[in-house]
């Protein structure tokens, strides 16, 4: 449908700039000194230089990828099993669970995190994978949910499986309300991951920690932008695929 | 339905759950101070005598899920329901006398924290009583009784002082006098972004219903604000408001600078927008456009009409992205405590830096039924003006 994909035509067409600022900003900002020493002059170290900004980069990057990995393999399964017979007998209690979830917020998560399994990337990895689940579940639910009866009742009446009709039917179909769930997972993922610096993780966060703690508005600025940089940049990228996949 | 032969699993495999977490789970976690992680207690080792009963309570609770199971009938399910409510304030009893019985005689340093066995049982047992009462079709009536019947026993059992050697309980006794104060803060800043959101929120969400080519060029901008993550909207607004303090020296004198509520306020109304905007847009579209054009042909001044027709109609779908945003405040406002505008996530992070678990559930605690008080206002508000639109 041509409706589906008219929900942010200026933003995405932009896709290619914002990439190309992140990585120029990723470069460029260690080299920022006189900059920022013009804009913030009482203060002596006006660059954040403990940790190089592409190492930082890739650690958040990769912190985020492995959490929503294990997120969506194991968020989808969720999503597929209380929708068939065989378990939807849980639905209404994952939907509770979910509803529960909700007054949750995600620092909550990592703080609790850390008497499980200490300071570390280690409980970051496991709040953000918990947390990314219940988006996934959601999108998983709701967009098998929305497929029509109709159609599933003409893939059975043709004389599909019930495991073909899931595959090629109702699946496809749910795509884009699934992806759509996946986007929310990796953009709050994003942001706890950025949180995440203050359970002892290194990311894209760490600067703004490190800033905030030592009164340095520099390196907080120098993290914030990268920060909101990444996250624009891959909610862009989802726009792009849901244009995609939109039927 | 064929599927609907199948036996109802959900109750037994729960408390099958709750027996074995129990059991196998530490369900104390002793210290000689909060520093250090503790020597766990397990469940079993703290029966001795009459606490046997407990063991009694497990067998009722699992007998009365499997025969649910088996003969979904009303007075199994009840059972089921009541073995779940009273298991909850037993497990925090026991818990608590456990922890007086293993403290007496150590110093006022050492600390007995609840382990994972009790958060895990009181989670679970939480989902049974919710997924029982939903197999039941209970009255909304049946349901308020029960989650009453809960909050007092537990909130007695709190009150009571009987679980004062427990060590969330010594934490919050430390933190007594400023605890108040730091809910308040907490509850201040969710209150205050949520005015700016809806004064500004709704108006734009008016103009973008009367100009449906302004809301196309709104709706991304505001999309994108809330992908930002909030750390780094703080961060961001920490330059140009410090920047705009030391400029306009007033505004400093009025409390206004780079950290503090003014970010934490202004991040938190900016989040807000998309939710209340996007419901407002939404609520007004879906109006029967004949019901504004009976009201024009009655006479009615357009804002009569948008103040008598629009808004009582477009009000409950509205008032769903208010709650949104009111929700998501509460979870934001904590981390508005990095950049020190204070509230519960001081708490939370003061816990974090001291690693000490007890005082981060002191600052969650609070968060998670702020939470939810918040959402049952909204959504008794939503009822309620549901019921105003349609009556029958």
């Amino acid at each position: 449908m041509v409706t589906t994909s008219t929900t942010r035509p200026v933003l995405t067409s932009h896709l290619l700039w914002v990439v190309v600022l992140l990585a120029a900003l990723v470069v460029l900002l260690p080299y920022s000194a006189p900059l920022f020493s013009w804009l913030f002059p009482q203060l002596e170290r006006p660059v954040y230089v403990q940790e190089p900004f592409a190492w930082l980069l890739w650690q958040h990057a990769r912190l985020v990828g492995l959490s929503s990995l294990f997120a969506v393999a194991v968020g989808s399964a969720i999503g597929v099993w209380v929708t068939r017979p065989a378990g939807h007998h849980f639905k209404p209690l994952l939907e509770s669970l979910l509803a529960v979830s909700q007054a949750f917020p995600p620092v909550a998560v990592l703080a609790l995190a850390v008497p499980l399994v200490g300071f570390g990337e280690l409980p970051a990895l496991l709040a953000l994978a918990l947390y990314g689940l219940l988006p996934v579940v959601q999108g998983t639910v709701s967009g098998l949910q929305g497929v029509p009866a109709a159609q599933r009742q003409a893939a059975l009446s043709m004389g599909l499986t019930t495991r073909q009709c899931l595959r090629h039917v109702e699946l496809p179909l749910a795509l884009p309300v699934w992806l759509s769930g996946v986007r929310t997972s990796v953009i709050i993922n994003i942001g706890t991951a950025a949180i995440a610096s203050t359970v002892g993780a290194k990311t894209l966060g760490s600067p703004i920690i490190v800033g905030l703690s030592g009164f340095n508005t520099a390196y907080v600025v120098q993290g914030a932008l990268l920060v909101a940089l990444l996250a624009v940049t891959v909610d862009m990228l989802f726009e792009k695929l849901a244009q995609r996949v939109a039927w | 339905m064929p599927a609907d032969k199948r036996l109802n699993p959900v109750l037994a495999s729960l408390s099958v759950l709750v027996v074995l977490g129990v059991g196998g789970l530490p369900f104390l976690q002793l210290a000689p101070n909060r520093l250090v992680s503790g020597q766990p207690v397990y469940f079993f080792s703290t029966l001795h005598g009459p606490a046997f009963a407990w063991v009694g309570l497990f067998a009722a609770l699992v007998v009365s899920s499997v025969a649910a199971m088996v003969k979904p009938r009303v007075g199994w399910l009840w059972a089921a329901v009541t073995a779940a409510v009273a298991s909850m304030p037993s497990l925090l009893w026991l818990a608590a006398s456990q922890a007086s019985i293993s403290l007496q005689g150590e110093s006022p340093m050492a600390r007995a924290a609840l382990g994972s066995a009790f958060w895990w049982a009181l989670v679970l047992l939480g989902l049974m009583v919710s997924s029982a009462l939903q197999q039941l079709r209970a009255t909304p009536f049946q349901t308020a009784a029960v989650s009453t019947a809960l909050l007092l026993l537990l909130g007695g059992l709190l009150v009571s002082g009987a679980c004062n050697d427990l060590s969330l309980l010594k934490e919050y006794a430390n933190r007594a006098d400023g605890f108040a104060g730091v809910v308040a803060r907490h509850v201040q800043i969710i209150l205050l972004a949520l005015a700016f959101t809806l004064a500004m929120g709704l108006p734009l969400g008016w103009v973008a219903h009367a100009q449906l080519k302004g809301s196309r060029a709104l709706l991304p901008v505001l999309n994108m604000i809330q992908t930002i993550p909030s750390i780094a909207l703080f961060g961001l607004l920490m330059a140009p408001l410090a920047l705009l303090a030391a400029c306009v020296p007033a505004l400093g004198r009025a409390g206004i600078s780079g950290v503090g509520l003014a970010p934490a306020v202004i991040a938190l109304t900016l989040y807000g927008l998309l939710p209340v905007v996007r419901s407002t847009l939404a609520g007004l579209q879906h109006i029967n456009p004949t019901m504004v054009q009976a009201g024009r042909a009655l006479g009615l001044t357009h804002f009569q009409i948008l103040m008598h027709i629009e808004l009582p109609l477009a009000l409950p779908v509205l008032l769903g992205g208010v709650r949104t945003a009111a929700v998501s405040s509460v979870g934001l406002a904590a981390v508005t405590a990095l950049i020190g505008a204070g509230g519960l996530g001081s708490v939370l992070f003061d816990g974090l830096f001291a690693n000490a678990q007890d005082v981060v559930l002191l600052g969650v605690l609070p968060m998670v039924a702020l939470a939810v008080v918040v959402d049952t206002l909204f959504k008794a508000l939503m009822a309620i003006a549901r019921r105003r639109v349609h009556p029958w």
